[in-house]
């Protein structure tokens, strides 16, 4: 059993295909796996992956930093404005994005921006699979 | 001098000409142009249902929050109004009714009694309301003919922190809707404050309410509270992604009428030209003759004029 899965930015459909299974992290809810046959759902996404497990055994990667999943019947969307694949993550610039939000943290601990853009950074070397 | 009429209409012609070459380049790139922007606006469409899409499911699950962009302020004493142009002209009328719309909305609020504050985007509008001392809050350029969600998110949050703090009571937007690529029409919409989920259920009003009981985490007021930002700017970049796509259609249709009208001028011009020509010719050639003649009656032997070797 599959379903459609969708990856929607608003600039457009950034990904569509089939898939198994889909794990993603809801705030508040922790990780959540859905399969085909899922009750009908709405979260929001915490700063996060996205996996996509294809029907193939294959697994697609997205970091997701804020954004939706829409389940209703044989369907999965995901509305994100940022979201990225594995493939395309900087990997150099999500290191030097790190250090420049810790080097800010650093100086004032209360800082939410720089707090984000940690957060954000972490996301993309753990989804490109390059930790630190 | 005779050939003098002929020299200065065959320099217009060379300018028209020249002018010709510009209006149809221009063209030409706004033609392509329309067809990205078109593109582009179909592509966002998906989000913008989809969040439609999920409003409609919790107005479904009944979720209702007291959200500061619904707020629905008993007196209005400052209006918002959001104009969306182009930063270069020779658009036909395209810079011009979206700017008299806006006038006319900042007339309505000041009819009412209340304050007025203008978000400008695009160098036109902004030009217009500076000659005319109009208060401009907030002024965007560089953006117009090819609008980033990045764009809209950045004048959707500013708007909307203006509202939430309460010093701006309504928001109209005022762009012009992209309906086909041969027809645009300028659209005021209220912007803020949001409907109610019910009646922005209802407006969408297709089958997408998969009316099912819905799941939400974290809670339903959880996430209509973070989707009413996102549909705020998606609603903005739809209107930037429409204005854009009118702007380039509204030139290349401009900028057709005017080729086709060089055209015309170069016909006109031409005939005009050859006529001037030619009366010249014929002048001279009667200059000639009579030239020739007067001389011819005096000294008979003499050649006449070298009138065959110039031709």
């Amino acid at each position: 059993m599959t379903f459609q899965v969708e990856l929607v930015s608003p600039e457009a459909i950034t990904y569509q295909g089939e898939a198994e299974m889909v794990i993603a992290r809801t705030v508040g809810g922790g990780d959540i796996a859905f399969q085909p046959g899922h009750v009908p759902f709405i979260g929001v996404l915490a700063v996060w992956s996205v996996d996509v497990v294809r029907p193939d055994g294959d697994r697609d990667t997205f970091a997701v930093h804020r954004g939706f999943v829409q389940v209703a019947g044989t369907k999965i969307s995901i509305l994100s404005d940022v979201s990225e694949a594995a493939g395309d993550i900087d990997i150099e610039r999500a290191r030097a994005s790190k250090a420049a939000a810790e080097s800010a943290l650093s100086a004032d601990k209360d800082n939410a921006d720089a707090e984000g853009a940690l957060s954000r950074a972490d996301v993309r070397l753990a989804v490109a699979g390059a930790e630190g | 001098m005779a050939g003098g009429r002929e020299r200065v209409l065959r320099r217009r012609i060379g300018s028209v000409q020249n002018t010709k070459k510009i209006t149809r380049a221009m063209e030409l790139i706004a033609a392509t142009r329309v067809v990205k922007a078109q593109q582009r606006a179909r592509a966002a469409r998906p989000y913008a249902e989809q969040i439609t899409s999920v409003i409609e499911n919790l107005a479904a699950g009944g979720a209702e929050v007291d959200h500061p962009l619904l707020r629905q302020a008993e007196k209005v004493e400052r209006v918002g109004v959001i104009v969306i142009s182009s930063d270069r002209g020779l658009a036909g009328p395209y810079n011009s009714t979206v700017i008299k719309a806006a006038e006319r909305q900042v007339q309505n609020a000041r009819s009412e009694g209340a304050d007025y504050s203008l978000i400008v985007i695009g160098k036109k509008a902004s030009d217009y309301f500076a000659f005319r001392k109009y208060a401009i809050d907030s002024f965007t350029m560089g953006i117009s003919d090819n609008p980033t969600y990045e764009d809209a998110r950045r004048i959707a949050d500013e708007v909307s922190a203006l509202f939430s703090e309460g010093s701006i009571d309504r928001v109209e937007l005022v762009y012009t809707e992209f309906i086909s690529l041969g027809r645009q029409k300028v659209a005021t919409r209220r912007f803020l404050p949001l409907e109610s989920t019910e009646t922005i259920a209802a407006e969408a009003g297709d089958d997408a309410g998969l009316s099912g009981a819905f799941e939400f985490e974290p809670s339903p007021e959880a996430v209509l509270e973070s989707l009413l930002p996102r549909y705020v700017e998606a609603r903005l970049f739809g209107a930037l992604l429409d204005s854009a796509a009118s702007e380039h259609a509204s030139r290349q249709r401009a900028m057709k009428a005017a080729t086709d009208n060089a055209e015309e001028l170069i016909t006109k011009l031409s005939r005009e030209m050859n006529q001037a020509r030619q009366d010249a010719i014929t002048t001279e050639i009667m200059e000639i003759v009579g030239g020739a003649e007067a001389m011819g009656s005096g000294n008979e032997s003499e050649e006449p004029a070298p009138v065959g070797a110039q031709n």
